[in-house]
């Protein structure tokens, strides 16, 4: 590190090593997509559905971070970056900055849609949410 | 292993290496941002349908779930092909990043054929914001994997004519970076768009 | 759904028509023909193209880089200015019987051309100037990062430029303002060039921006001489990192939204339109989310600017470091949490506005902290009432009543009836002239011996200041009074009834005097160039700074420092000043310095050729260009030959020559 001040070290998996971590890596994003995928299918296909529409989404969401964790560990290594850690700082502040667009856009424009919506659909909402007619 | 703790060993990675891995995973955050955009949208008109067909009546779950694994096959073997560049071993090189290459073009076959089937039964992009968001987000990450493959293909044709030298080596693995990232978006696209669709 | 005309294959929807100009149009037309006729005559007899392609337009230097931007802005300003001057003689003049000497549409397409130039090509490009020309040097540091692609990002931003300005000869420019809402910018309503020219003009230069984005933060963080700790860099280094970090996570937005926009307009699709289910106002909350990050990525960098020329001219260390880092990253945070103040009006329930309406207050707090830091840093100083200096004081008393003119609106109810405006006109105005304008003015003072290696004029610069800070205030304190009096922005007539016409009368004359002040800063630059010699910085030190950029010569080698600094604690070079001298001889060494290349530029015109097809609807030259982009990519990095390398005896030669 005396010489060169701004490298940086990096830990490198000796080859024989790392090939688990991407096997592993692979294996578990295999079984979360087909969980998620075959939950969502059996709730299509079934008559009788086994959990209720609510429960999937919020679990098919869960599916997928996780498997985004999963992928950032055994795929893109971000656990073992060495310190000072910009890449997980910036990528954290990536996280933050999506998700404040994505939820904040959709709870803004939820809002603007039932504000700005016409009178007959303000009443269908209205019989939908509280069941008592306007 | 009667030395090491773990097979892990430090590397001391120079300085061009180190400056180009971080400005190049800077870019991904910025096209973190930018498919957050793009998937926003797609949230805020997924039921803007107007009066056509929507998510449930238009995707085959079947269908996306074989782009799925073709696309997350490809980011595995994308890795086995690291794996070797960092041993040194070229011809394993090309023959990984040709397999991780053809899965992709596989994908892309898949997916273009998708949108073919939607725009010949008159579903196209301007149809209703609905599809114009479905076509964008999806079609943003199809161009992307395009971009992916394209580069892939220079890179095999440089490291076959001058070998894997410390610079192609740094692109390969800029490369890889971005395939992997192209499959993690994947994962929200399919989980979103079409498994949330379906439900 | 609507079909577009398609003319031909061969030059779109490109014809005769598009030279059709009027009166206004053709003057304008006239003048940047003759400026353009001037430049081409004085390269020509000067023989110097040779020595423009060399030396300019093939740079990778982020010094001359530096200068690029700054003159383009400038040459933008004056559009930008112009633009204002018939806006205010529009308003002063276009009461009751009478109607100005400009049309609606004219009047529509000056006030939307003001406001783009402006923020896009004066503000943003005095703000990447002044990064370019003196980041590197603060951290100690001979590059940025990726020196291609800052040559790449300033001609993106030049080729942006060029299409704004073609839009005056070829076609006509968007009538939508600033920021193009739909539906009126979707092709229903707006079927002509306009707004395409808009939109592509942005797109590129906002992919300049993103890229430049990138490079600036990979500076800051990997290319810091190695004892200058981020706590120990200068204000100003700190500003452009929180800035970095805006531009990397809102510049995409813009990129996304542009290219929704496009797509509607190009291939019919329907994010925003009024029917198919589009929903116009989604394109509002998103450009917005871009939009308010981008004025903070206008504002913080003349906040930096300001910490050094506080600390310098009042010969004292800048006042709670700490703080102003803290406030900075706060200003940074709460950018993306304030865009919806924005739209109050356009329907949000009182749950979201009074969220919204709260952080917006919030965002107050650091500018704040930052405002008294700089106080604190004045009180017991010895303080120099340089030009620099007067732009800060000027700053102070404007941007503080304009700030808390934009905590006023931050209340809804208060923004139902301000929204919208004059008095919004006047405070944004306050915000993007007394704080961004100032700022980079002080900085361009400030920094000039650095660029050019002599100072500038100071009685000039100080009229110029006292025209600008009157001026400011004549032309915009009327505008608060006609906001709350009910004066809408951008109305090219009203009814003598309102009895407006007196004050806009005042903002006109206020306009004329800062076109006073802009006359002294051209003669400034003119004086001062004429006694260049007399004004010499010869130690590379004129101001008795505290940072590394006076460490070095004026104007500084092409390879900023011959021998790099060594770096013990903050105000490194005012440390290294004090220190004990020890007479070592210099050892120099050889470096390694990227080569010119023309591919940035190249990269540019193909841009330029995308944007052009897909305004035209030329799409064979479209397509042709991205190829074209593809290829060179692939061309610049099959280049292994992208370095050369400057002897120990030329840096020798270079240094001893340099030495008076």
């Amino acid at each position: 590190m005396e010489n060169n001040p701004n490298a940086t070290e990096v830990y490198e998996e000796s080859p024989g090593g790392s090939l688990a971590g991407y096997i592993a890596g692979f294996i578990l994003s295999l079984v979360l997509t087909v969980v998620a995928y075959w939950l969502v299918l059996q709730h299509k296909n079934s008559g009788q559905p086994m959990f209720s529409h609510q429960f999937l989404v919020v679990t098919v969401v869960v599916l997928a971070i996780t498997q985004l964790f999963v992928q950032l560990v055994f795929f893109l290594h971000l656990d073992r970056e060495s310190k000072p850690r910009w890449n997980l700082l910036v990528a954290s502040f990536a996280a933050i900055v999506v998700l404040i667009l994505v939820l904040g856009s959709i709870w803004i424009m939820n809002n603007l849609n039932y504000n700005m919506q016409t009178p007959a659909q303000t009443d269908k909402a209205i019989i939908q949410d509280e069941g008592v007619h306007p | 292993m009667s030395e090491a703790v773990s097979t892990l060993k430090t590397v001391t990675v120079e300085p061009e290496e180190s400056k180009s891995l971080f400005g190049f995973w800077i870019y991904i955050m910025t096209d973190c941002v930018l498919f957050a955009s793009l998937f926003a949208t797609y949230a805020v008109l997924h039921g803007n349908t107007y009066g056509g067909p929507g998510a449930k009546e238009l995707f085959s779950l079947n269908f996306v779930l074989a782009e799925t694994l073709i696309l997350l096959t490809s980011s595995f073997v994308c890795g086995l092909a690291m794996l070797a560049a960092r041993r040194g071993d070229k011809r394993q090189v090309l023959m990984l990043f040709g397999l991780t290459f053809v899965l992709g073009l596989a994908f892309l076959g898949l997916e273009l054929t998708e949108f073919h089937h939607l725009y010949a039964e008159g579903n196209s992009w301007r149809r209703s914001g609905f599809l114009s968001a479905f076509f964008t987000l999806v079609g943003t990450h199809g161009a992307h994997i395009t971009s992916g493959l394209i580069w892939m293909g220079v890179m095999m044709v440089r490291v076959r004519q001058n070998g894997l030298t410390p610079v192609s080596l740094r692109r390969l693995g800029l490369l890889s970076l971005f395939w992997h990232f192209l499959d993690i978006i994947w994962i929200f696209i399919f989980t979103i768009v079409y498994l949330m669709g379906a439900l | 759904m609507l079909t577009i005309k398609a003319g031909s294959i061969l030059l779109g929807r490109l014809d005769w028509h598009a030279l059709q100009h009027g009166p206004v149009e053709l003057i304008g037309i006239a003048s940047m023909g003759l400026g353009l006729l001037a430049a081409v005559a004085a390269l020509t007899y000067l023989k110097r193209w040779k020595w423009l392609w060399r030396e300019w337009l093939t740079t990778v230097d982020h010094k001359k880089i530096g200068v690029m931007y700054i003159i383009v802005a400038a040459l933008m300003g004056l559009r930008g200015v112009t633009d204002a001057i018939m806006m205010r003689a529009q308003q002063a003049t276009s009461v009751g019987n009478a109607h100005g000497f400009l049309s609606s549409d004219q009047f529509q397409q000056v006030f939307s051309a003001h406001g783009t130039i402006m923020i896009f090509f004066l503000a943003m490009g005095l703000m990447f100037g002044l990064i370019n020309l003196i980041l590197p040097l603060q951290i100690g540091s001979r590059d940025v990062a990726f020196p291609f692609l800052n040559a790449t990002s300033f001609w993106l931003f030049a080729s942006g430029m060029a299409l704004i300005n073609l839009s005056l000869v070829l076609g006509e420019f968007s009538s939508a303002g600033w920021l193009a809402y739909p539906p009126l910018s979707e092709l229903r309503y707006s079927p002509g060039v306009g707004i395409d020219y808009w939109l592509w003009s942005l797109q590129i230069a906002g992919v300049g921006s993103l890229l430049a984005g990138i490079n600036f933060f990979a500076t800051i963080i990997k290319m810091r001489r190695p004892g200058m700790s981020l706590m120990r860099m200068p204000m100003f280094a700190w500003s452009v990192l929180g800035t970095m970090s805006l531009v990397i996570f809102a510049f995409p937005i813009l990129t996304a939204t542009l290219t929704m926009l496009a797509l509607d307009r190009l291939l019919g699709m329907h994010f925003f339109t009024s029917d198919f289910g589009g929903n116009p106002m989604m394109y509002v909350n998103l450009i917005w989310a871009w939009g308010h990050p981008e004025v903070y990525i206008l504002i913080l960098p003349a906040f930096g600017v300001f910490s050094e020329v506080v600390s310098t001219f009042s010969h004292k260390r800048l006042f709670g470091y700490k703080s102003m880092v803290i406030a900075i990253w706060a200003i940074v945070a709460l950018s993306f949490l304030v865009w919806l103040h924005h739209f109050f009006t356009m329907g949000a329930g009182a749950d979201v506005n009074a969220f919204f309406g709260v952080m917006t207050m919030v965002i107050a707090v650091p500018t704040g902290v930052k405002v008294f830091n700089w106080l604190f840093t004045m009180y017991r100083g010895r303080i120099k009432f340089s030009v620099p200096m007067l732009w800060f004081l000027g700053f102070v008393a404007t941007f503080t009543v304009g700030g808390a003119a934009g905590v006023m609106m931050a209340v809804p109810p208060a923004d139902f009836q301000l929204h919208n405006s004059l008095f919004l006109v006047a405070h944004f105005h306050t915000m993007i002239i007394g704080g961004v304008v100032f700022g980079y003015l002080a900085g361009l003072h400030y920094w000039f011996p650095k660029i050019f290696g002599f100072k500038l004029n100071e009685r000039l610069g100080r009229y110029a200041f006292w025209c600008w800070l009157v001026g400011f205030l004549l032309a915009f304190i009327p505008l608060y009074i006609l906001g709350i009096m009910g004066a809408t922005r951008r109305l090219d007539h009203y009814d003598a009834s309102m009895g407006w016409q007196g004050l806009f009368i005042v903002a006109a004359v206020g306009v004329a005097v800062i076109v006073a002040g802009i006359g002294f800063q051209a003669l400034q630059l003119l004086v001062s160039i004429k006694d260049r010699h007399k004004n010499m910085d010869t130690t590379g030190d004129p101001w008795g700074g505290r940072s590394l950029e006076w460490s070095t010569s004026s104007p500084a080698p092409v390879y900023n420092f011959a021998l790099l600094p060594e770096v013990t604690g903050r105000d490194a070079f005012w440390t290294m000043k004090h220190a004990k001298k020890t007479t070592e001889p210099l050892e120099y060494e050889a470096i390694d310095m990227p080569k010119n290349t023309p591919i940035a530029i190249i990269i540019a015109g193909l841009a330029f050729a995308v944007g052009f097809g897909f305004i035209w609807h030329i799409y064979w030259l479209a397509a042709l260009g991205l190829l074209g982009i593809i290829t060179a990519i692939i061309i610049r990095a099959s280049d292994e030959n992208t370095e050369y390398r400057i002897s120990a005896a030329q840096v020798r030669a270079i240094e001893e020559g340099a030495a008076v």
